[in-house]
């Protein structure tokens, strides 16, 4: 049950093989012997998870079950829940508890999901290793040492070590992609706006992207059916006709042109993860796809832009973080500003404190066109550059990160060496484009390398498409990691 | 030595819309505090904005209102002005910065010296903050969000008025026109619908612009008017003191009738504004502005010229197009009516019933006399069924208070004129032969004995003679 695809275990709920109740009990039990090692969940409800799942069964005993009824999915913490603690990894929101769901989180309960709980992730989903995170830093289960990856690696981790047969993530700058290829899973961005981000907590809104993680392109397919759609609640919402991502699943590859950047191949890509990619695409090759070089030659400047438009976003959104109204409010002060600095000061972590500071700067009266304007020309030139690509090929595929998962502690003392790690990833953000990670093999040290695959907008099923049949020939996504030590 | 006072004045309109500028919330007014703020209003995490197309319809019928389409941008931005304060819930107020939806346009006012145009900067959507009660608690301050993302229109003008009281007649004709042509906005000022800050300087006529300062607070005509004379002579007085003016904002306290510093320039926030990620750019369809062109009230300016020409005076025409209820309750009623039953309804609208609507603080569309039954009862009177007099001062107060349709009360109060040319000669006969002096008097050339003649002819008929045919009939006999 435990490395079951959702179709099998659908199935299985139907046929009454096992109730939601068990198969829940059963995440939720694996879960309380690998989560004081993992930490990949901040906030666990046994009880309230499996009265959804009796819920569950009820619909299911009588013939209603919905797309997902019964099957138990973990949230990002990110997502705010009703009735439950969200957190976004901060002190700042460690008392919170939601009046309202996201809409994400609507449309699993819609589908008849059950909640199995909230996972770690950087500190409002600032980080590429989830170690920023106030709840403490998710290990790895391929290798404790190491992090799995960020700002989603509680819920990459949750998947990889089988604690949750489905999980959501956000994806910034490579939220979902980078952590999913570090702890060898799969991960899926879908384009700007098919997922609403009403009750997503905001880190920079121009960017974030709501999405699934699973272990299988398959899994990923089902999920992004029951996310997407349009939400009048979010202004950026984008409205058209719903599809069903699993439609193109099993269409051959042949003819498929799959453009290779060369610029993603250079400096700065470790050799294991580039041989592990160079097989991936060879592979590709075996099953019929066309590859196609191509160039996206301001993929260079993304990160420099990325980090002057995502905290200028983020300065602002995480304003109403003031002590005022709910949240952590520090003790004691002397007046009204002393309040804000206090509250402020104690409830964000070092990366937020620093990101709010960039962005202040970045918007800051006579400073604004130097870097915030810039900023967004140069994010024009980079979905120019995609739009140029995308007639030369139908996707694009490279690495997702640079190197394999990191030591823990390794890069956090030197911001710049860990936003590099989203090096390939952000394009697709500022792009607005689709993009997501699958499992292609292992480097060094038997760490999991993750192949990134873009697309054109709403092209999702095109990209689920070679996904699913680079899946069906090989069996790098069934591949879990041993003896994680509880 | 003379000196030129510059006005320019930013006006805050909070646009008549049921909800809010980016939430669902209700915006009705003196609800108890934090009862209408909904997620979005108190910044939840997670939650987002959403524009109410019912107040970028009203900011559009203002643009088409003050310059027509040319003032409006097809294509706008809502941008995020940023700064800490606890009525201020998100950390910022989204509001228009570099591309605001009107740009341009001008208000006519009338000065001493005749009509003149004050020109428009621009006019921006944006939402309210919410309110800081520092009296209400002690040792701590209350917040109210009720007002938080309330829809304002923020209208700047060119500093192009030149004394307080210009500034006032521009005020004036800013809320006639919003309040009135336009109907976007419900003036009142108590509440806070309808704000000024005024941007005050003088100079030497015909010289640079002088150091400005902004005075805020202003909710009223009468206020806006003392802060700027208030100011302009403080200014006046540093100057001619050879003092030079700082730059800042200034608050018009009215018990103490005077403007204090509130801060300077240095003091000013960088609001750090930049595009709200959140909201697209407001686009603005060629297809959507005629649809509201098509919905746009006749002006009342159009109404008056109308009423003139059914043959009112211009003094009439304009106190009945003096609000867009007074003009949309009369003018159909007029136009209604054959000609000579118009003057009577005028009279009538701009007399008794007028009074009876103050007497009871009530707008004339809340009238308990009805156009429908106004106009029952001026037919009365012109077929001669009842006098003008027992219309005015019985028929219509008895209607005001629900007895009924004029017919149903003329009967009730046996009302009903005298018109039996028969009846009223018999009646004349003997008042003629009770009153010889009076005759003897009429006939020696006093007029004033044949109005008692009439008095008494009209008394003997308890006053429900015709006093046409009873004038005519005495004349007819007197001279015979």
């Amino acid at each position: 049950m435990l490395n079951a695809s959702l179709k099998e275990l659908s199935a299985a709920l139907a046929q009454k093989k096992i109730s939601s109740a068990e198969l829940t009990k059963l995440f939720l039990d694996r879960t309380s012997r690998l989560n004081r090692a993992l930490n990949a969940f901040i906030t666990v409800e046994a009880e309230k998870s499996l009265a959804q799942a009796h819920a569950a069964d009820e619909l299911i005993a009588k013939g209603e079950a919905k797309a997902l009824t019964g099957i138990p999915v973990a949230h990002k913490d990110i997502f705010v829940t009703k009735g439950w603690r969200t957190t976004c990894g901060s002190k700042m929101l460690s008392n919170f508890v939601s009046p309202y769901d996201a809409y994400v989180i609507e449309r699993f309960n819609d589908a008849g999901a059950v909640i199995l709980g909230k996972t770690n992730m950087d500190e409002f989903a600032m980080g590429s290793s989830s170690e920023t995170s106030f709840y403490g830093p998710v290990k790895n289960p391929w290798n404790q040492e190491r992090v799995p990856g960020g700002s989603s690696g509680g819920s990459t981790a949750a998947i990889a070590a089988r604690m949750a047969p489905a999980a959501t993530g956000t994806d910034t700058g490579g939220s979902i992609r980078q952590p999913a290829a570090l702890s060898g899973v799969s991960g899926l961005k879908p384009t700007y706006g098919l997922v609403s981000r009403y009750g997503m907590i905001a880190f920079a809104s121009s960017l974030d992207q709501g999405g699934p993680i699973a272990k299988s392109a398959e899994d990923l397919a089902l999920l992004l059916n029951v996310m997407a759609g349009f939400d009048g609640r979010d202004s950026t919402s984008v409205e058209r006709a719903s599809e069903d991502y699993r439609r193109d699943l099993d269409r051959p590859l042949a003819g498929l042109r799959v453009g290779v950047p060369k610029e993603h191949f250079g400096q700065g890509l470790a050799s294991d993860v580039g041989k592990a990619i160079e097989a991936a695409l060879a592979q590709l090759d075996k099953l019929g796809a066309k590859r196609v070089s191509i160039s996206l030659p301001n993929s260079g400047l993304s990160v420099p832009a990325y980090y002057v438009i995502a905290p200028a976003e983020a300065s602002a959104n995480l304003s109403r973080f003031d002590g005022v109204r709910y949240g952590h409010r520090a003790k004691e002060y002397r007046d009204l500003a002393d309040m804000y600095f206090r509250t402020r000061a104690e409830g964000f972590g070092a990366e937020v404190r620093r990101r709010i500071l960039i962005g202040t700067y970045v918007l800051s009266h006579g400073y604004y066109d130097a870097y915030y304007l810039k900023a967004q020309k140069i994010r024009r030139l980079i979905a120019d550059d995609f739009v140029a690509a995308f007639k030369q090929c139908d996707v694009i595929a490279g690495p997702t990160a640079p190197t394999a998962a990191f030591k823990i502690g390794a890069k956090a003392a030197d911001p710049v060496q860990m936003y590099l790690n989203d090096i390939y990833t952000i394009p697709a953000n500022l792009a607005g484009l689709p993009a997501m990670s699958i499992p292609c093999g292992f480097g060094k040290d038997d760490l999991p390398v993750g192949l990134h695959i873009v697309g054109n907008y709403f092209s999702e099923a095109k990209m689920l498409n070679l996904a699913h049949q680079y899946q069906k020939a090989t069996d790098w996504h069934k591949r879990e990691p041993a003896g994680i030590r509880p | 030595m003379k000196w030129e006072i510059v006005i320019g004045l930013e006006t805050h309109a909070q646009l008549s819309t049921a909800s809010k500028m980016f939430s669902g919330a209700s915006t009705a007014f003196g609800a108890a505090p934090n009862t209408q703020a909904s997620a979005v209003d108190i910044a939840l995490p997670g939650v987002l904005p959403v524009a109410n197309r019912g107040a970028v319809e009203r900011a559009i019928r203002f643009g088409l209102a003050i310059g027509g389409e040319k003032v409006i941008n097809r294509r706008s931005v809502f941008a995020r002005k940023n700064y800490f304060y606890p009525d201020l819930p998100k950390g910022y107020q989204i509001s228009q910065y570099e591309l605001p939806i009107v740009k341009g346009g001008e208000i006519r006012i009338l000065t001493k010296s005749g009509e003149k145009a004050i020109r428009l900067t621009r006019a921006h959507l944006e939402e309210d903050t919410g309110k800081s009660l520092h009296e209400a608690f002690r040792d701590s301050s209350g917040i109210d969000l009720n007002r938080a993302g309330v829809p304002l229109l923020e209208i700047v003008s060119e500093p192009d008025m030149r004394s307080a009281e210009e500034a006032v007649a521009y005020a004036r004709a800013l809320h006639f026109l919003v309040v009135e042509e336009i109907e976007i906005c419900d003036g009142n000022m108590q509440e806070g619908s309808f704000r000024c800050d005024a941007n005050v300087s003088v100079r030497r006529p015909g010289g640079p612009l002088g150091t400005r300062a902004e005075i805020k607070n202003l909710n009223s005509f009468r206020f806006l008017e003392r802060a700027i004379e208030f100011d302009a002579k403080r200014q006046i007085e540093i100057l001619e003191d050879g003092g030079k003016i700082v730059q800042e904002t200034r608050l018009y306290d009215s018990d103490r009738d005077e403007t204090r510093s509130m801060r300077t320039k240095e003091e000013a926030h960088d609001y750090r504004y930049f595009p709200d990620p959140d909201l697209p750019p407001l686009v603005v369809t060629e297809e959507w502005i005629e649809r509201i062109k098509q919905s746009m009230p006749e002006s009342l300016r159009a109404q008056r010229d109308k009423i003139v020409e059914l043959g009112l005076s211009i003094q009439q025409a304009n106190q009945l197009t003096g609000s867009r209820n007074t003009s949309t309750f009369a003018l159909p009623l007029l136009v209604d009516a054959p000609p000579k039953e118009r003057p009577i309804l005028a009279n009538w609208i701009l007399g008794p019933l007028s009074a009876k609507l103050n007497e009871e603080n009530l707008d004339i569309k809340d009238s308990k006399v009805k156009p429908d039954l106004l106009r029952a009862l001026s037919k009365r009177v012109s077929d001669g069924t009842v006098s003008n007099s027992s219309a005015m001062v019985e028929i219509l107060p008895a209607m005001w208070n629900g007895e009924g349709s004029p017919d149903e009360i003329i009967e009730k109060r046996g009302l009903k004129q005298l018109s039996d040319a028969g009846a009223i000669e018999k009646i004349v006969d003997q008042v003629l032969a009770a009153n010889p002096k009076q005759v003897e008097d009429y006939r020696a050339g006093k007029e004033k004995a044949f109005n008692s003649l009439v008095g008494q002819a009209m008394k003997a008929t308890q006053g429900k003679a015709n006093p046409g045919q009873v004038n005519e009939i005495l004349k007819r006999k007197l001279a015979g």
